[in-house]
């Protein structure tokens, strides 16, 4: 597994930017926290037997665990790929291509788990967590951490330029972020909206988080965390094609 | 020690419609220093991104170590030391982690790595930039941390792809000096440089590329030997002052004759005589230069650099 040697160096990064990086990013989450929460929430009143801000506070911790791993695979593995030439350094060495993809989604991923942790603690701070099954959020983050790195190393695979990564934000990350459940349950959208909601990572993952949250432990979280473990399966010899492509010639 | 470490047989590379590697054979033998010179373009660097595994074989073929392969695998990977032509250090790291972390793909510990990099920034002569940002190096230093990262893990082959680009003279000795070094504990180096004094310096063997395909082969002596006259006037003139029929009068002499853009060089077995003969020709002494012919003289030849005048 020389893919752990990849992560050490990402590691050796993280040591360094860690308390910067996730004051920066913890901003985020709780600005929507608050505007939502408190500022929508007094309008709206019972989501589900939930207070509105009982309801969208899991939904933080999968989004920003999304977004962690989301840009770490893209501006970051970008970066690395284009400007840096880390990846060609790298692959001078005994690894492979797939060693390099694999450190990427591991640092992702663990950066995506550390975002999860970090917005969990905010909204445990608040009260609006409820069950001590809360404690396993972040394991489970693992998961989409993993569905949503592939996602976006495969795109960083096929991206030509940096500023198209504004297009992986704007009409996938947004959209599906908006439409996942999130804010609003997805029930309540037309029929085919919840169609495509299973095709839709940031839905399971969502679903997942407010259940631990909540206690509301069921066979069904098995199902959704399933789907997200089969996008990962199928993303990552995908993933390995398209940055061999960009790396060996 | 006459074991082969490299060998390579019509080995080819077409990129898109353009074929940027013609089928070029060439045999590297242990503990050498192996040269490949040649233009912008000729191919050098195709050549060095197949042997550590940029790049694919795909025409032709490729051992390294005996061993045959489409893309260099690990096993081999871990053997072979990489200074390639862009500098790709590690900008999110200072500069003795980057030799640390490199240290760990390889498979050193976290502490093996620290030590081996700190020797060798001491090696390259970088024992005080150890925590410097990468950025607030000068290329000359950055060009040797990248030589240093190379030596991480004690390679049987390093292959330099142009390490002294960019170097002052003075770096650029300590660089020769340290590939001795390495030369003297047996390693083998595999380098392309655009400088005939660094290949005469340092190359046993070497071979000169052009447009894809190699035009000569063996060590500088011989190559200075074989396709050169002993000796070389320069004349730097004019072409307009240049007397007429001043080529064929060297022709005539049994010497030779090469157009180097405004310059004309002239090759002959006796340089005495011939420079003896230039004033009697109209061509005035203080515009010329007589010394012996060098490997540049064989590269400009050979490249077709100098034309035929
Ligand atoms: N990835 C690529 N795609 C298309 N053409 C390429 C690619 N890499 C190299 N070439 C072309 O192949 C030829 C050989 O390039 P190469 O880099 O091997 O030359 P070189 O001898 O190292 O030159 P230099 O002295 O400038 O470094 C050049 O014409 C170059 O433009
Ligand atoms: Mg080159």
């Amino acid at each position: 597994m020389a893919a752990i040697r990849i992560f050490a160096r990402h590691m050796a990064v993280f040591r360094k930017i860690w308390f910067t990086n996730i004051m920066f990013n913890f901003i985020e989450p709780l600005l929507y926290l608050t505007a939502m929460g408190y500022g929508l929430g007094t309008f709206v009143q019972d989501m589900e037997g939930m207070t509105y801000l009982q309801y969208i506070a899991p939904g933080m911790v999968a989004s920003s665990a999304m977004f962690a791993a989301s840009f770490e695979c893209t501006y970051g593995s970008f970066i690395r790929l284009h400007y840096q030439k880390t990846f060609q350094a790298m692959l001078a060495g005994p690894v492979t291509v797939r060693d390099i993809v694999a450190g990427d989604i591991m640092y992702a991923t663990f950066k995506s788990m550390v975002f999860g942790l970090v917005i969990l603690t905010v909204i445990s701070g608040l009260g609006q967590v409820q069950s001590w099954w809360a404690l396993f959020i972040p394991l489970f983050l693992v998961i989409p951490g993993l569905t949503f790195s592939l996602l976006a190393i495969c795109y960083t695979g096929i991206t030509a330029n940096i500023d198209n990564f504004n297009y992986y934000i704007t009409l996938f990350l947004t959209p599906a972020y908006l439409f996942s459940g999130v804010f609003f349950p997805i029930n309540s959208m037309p029929g085919w909206v919840e169609v495509v909601a299973w095709i839709n990572p940031i839905f399971h993952s969502v679903e997942v988080c407010r259940a631990m949250a909540l206690g509301n432990i069921n066979p069904g979280l098995l199902v959704h965390a399933g789907v997200l473990a089969l996008f990962a399966m199928v993303l990552m010899p995908l993933a390995v094609r398209l940055m061999t492509k960009r790396l060996i010639v | 020690m006459n074991t082969t470490v490299v060998r390579a047989e019509n080995l080819g590379k077409t990129y898109g419609d353009f074929r940027a590697l013609k089928g070029i054979s060439f045999s590297i033998d242990a503990g050498d220093c192996f040269g490949f010179l040649g233009h912008n373009g000729a191919g050098k660097t195709t050549t060095m991104r197949m042997m550590y595994g940029m790049s694919t074989v795909e025409e032709g073929g490729l051992w390294l170590f005996d061993e045959s392969f489409r893309l260099t695998p690990p096993s081999i990977k871990a053997r072979l030391g990489v200074v390639s032509q862009e500098d790709n250090l590690d900008d999110d790291l200072n500069v003795i982690e980057n030799l640390e972390v490199y240290g760990i793909i390889y498979g050193l510990t976290r502490a093996e790595s620290r030590v081996r990099g700190k020797d060798l920034l001491v090696f390259m002569g970088l024992e005080d930039k150890e925590n410097s940002s990468i950025e607030s190096l000068s290329g000359g230093l950055k060009r040797r941390l990248v030589i240093a990262r190379a030596l991480i893990n004690h390679p049987d082959i390093v292959i330099l792809d142009e390490p002294t680009t960019g170097l002052d003279p003075q770096a650029r000795h300590l660089v020769w000096q340290k590939l001795r070094s390495l030369k003297a504990e047996g390693v083998t180096l595999i380098m392309t440089t655009h400088y005939m004094e660094e290949a005469v310096q340092l190359c046993d063997s070497l071979v000169v590329m052009h447009e894809g395909s190699i035009l000569a082969k063996g060590s500088p002596q011989y190559l200075i030997a074989t396709y050169v006259r002993p000796y070389a006037i320069e004349v730097h003139l004019p072409l307009s002052q240049v007397p007429e029929g001043l080529a064929d009068k060297v022709t005539a002499e049994g010497g030779e004759v090469i157009r180097v853009l405004d310059s004309l060089f002239l090759y002959a077995d006796d340089g005495e005589k011939l420079w003896n003969s230039l004033e009697g020709w109209g061509v005035p002494k203080y515009a010329c230069l007589l010394r012996p012919s060098n490997l540049e003289d064989v590269f400009l030849k050979l490249t077709g650099m100098g034309e035929d005048a």
